[in-house]
């Protein structure tokens, strides 16, 4: 931001040059830009979930594998519930900014309840896994399924609590700048969760079932 | 040295997840994303499914199919795309996915290095009495 007073327009000279060519950015895009860097940092940590399910995927200790557990039409299932819901919050952010607050709040409604059913979808698969005595504690491949999905998992549950909340600012104050940053940053925690599952589906359930 | 000098209104830094307010129709770019996507998710399911590709071939090309897939996801719905006002967002991703794969590809080669040439515990624990 200094670089603007350091290097501000002389009188009668041109604008010089800031770091980017031009002075600061706006607000919206240091923002989204700052928040970009977190979704990879923690796109970055799930790698390292990633590897250590990689590594320990054959480890089953004389437990059940991946081709016992793994139901594959659920899990289409959730891929096209998030794929939907990727689709319905870019919608919502369309929306709202074009000042279309009752097309933002159907968008959101319809985000929401994709969202919540992948979550009920994976509960129901952990909580069946869990009755067949393939918890997380059976096996070093079932530690690392459930601490990788899991993760994924809580994800998607802050990002409801995270949706419920914009929809609550926009109805009590509106359209503003604030708020369509905030829900600029939602869509794309949203939108990486979804790429995250691509290779979860892929490396965890695709391969694992084979 | 005096770069040229571009209007104010001129491309600035675009955000990330922020459509090019010149592309037609945002709506459009999001449901050609969202069409990508399903096409390949499909073939991801049917590949696995099935005997359509040899089948040693299989893991590769359920790689191939979700890095695609992921490339869709960051073009058409968090809109990184190779403008000059996207540079930033660029950059970010290449030194996110250089991380990525160190840390994955990393952590295999080490781990399947110690599997191969360490001794079962047991035995360890025998050459240790």
């Amino acid at each position: 931001m200094s670089a603007h007073a350091v290097t501000g327009t002389l009188p009668g000279a041109m604008p010089a040059p800031a770091a980017s060519g031009r002075g600061p950015a706006p607000v919206r895009i240091v923002v989204a830009y700052g928040f970009w860097i977190f979704l990879l940092s923690d796109i970055i940590m799930f790698s390292a979930l990633f590897a250590t399910y990689a590594v320990l995927s054959g480890q089953t200790a004389g437990g059940p594998s991946g081709r016992d557990l793994f139901e594959l039409h659920r899990v289409g299932v959730q891929t096209l519930c998030l794929l939907f819901s990727s689709y319905t919050c870019g919608l919502a952010v369309l929306a709202i900014e074009r000042r279309r607050v009752r097309a933002f709040y159907v968008s959101c409604a319809l985000t929401f309840v994709l969202g919540a059913t992948f979550l009920g979808l994976e509960l129901s698969e952990f909580a069946g896994m869990i009755a067949r005595g393939a918890g997380p504690s059976r096996s070093a491949f079932l530690s690392a399924f459930f601490s990788l999905v899991g993760l994924h998992g809580a994800h998607v549950t802050a990002g409801l609590l995270w949706m419920c909340f914009m929809v609550a600012q926009t109805a009590a104050k509106g359209p503003r700048d604030f708020v369509r940053r905030r829900l600029l940053c939602f869509s794309l925690f949203w939108h990486a969760l979804d790429i995250i599952w691509v290779a979860l589906m892929t490396l965890v359930y695709l391969m694992g079932a084979r | 040295m005096e770069e040229p000098v571009q209007p104010l209104s001129a491309s600035i830094d675009q955000a990330p997840g922020v459509a090019d307010s010149a592309a037609s129709g945002s709506i459009a770019t999001y449901t050609a994303g969202l069409a990508f996507a399903l096409l390949l998710t499909a073939a991801s399911f049917i590949v696995a499914q099935t005997h359509l590709l040899w089948a040693p071939g299989i893991p590769a090309g359920l790689a191939v199919l979700a890095i695609a897939q992921m490339g869709v996801h960051l073009v058409f719905f968090l809109h990184i795309g190779t403008g000059a006002d996207n540079t930033n967002n660029v950059l970010a991703l290449a030194f996110g996915v250089l991380v990525v794969t160190l840390v994955v590809s990393g952590s295999l080669w080490i781990m399947a290095n110690l599997n191969a040439n360490m001794l079962p515990p047991s035995v360890i624990m025998e050459m240790q009495r």
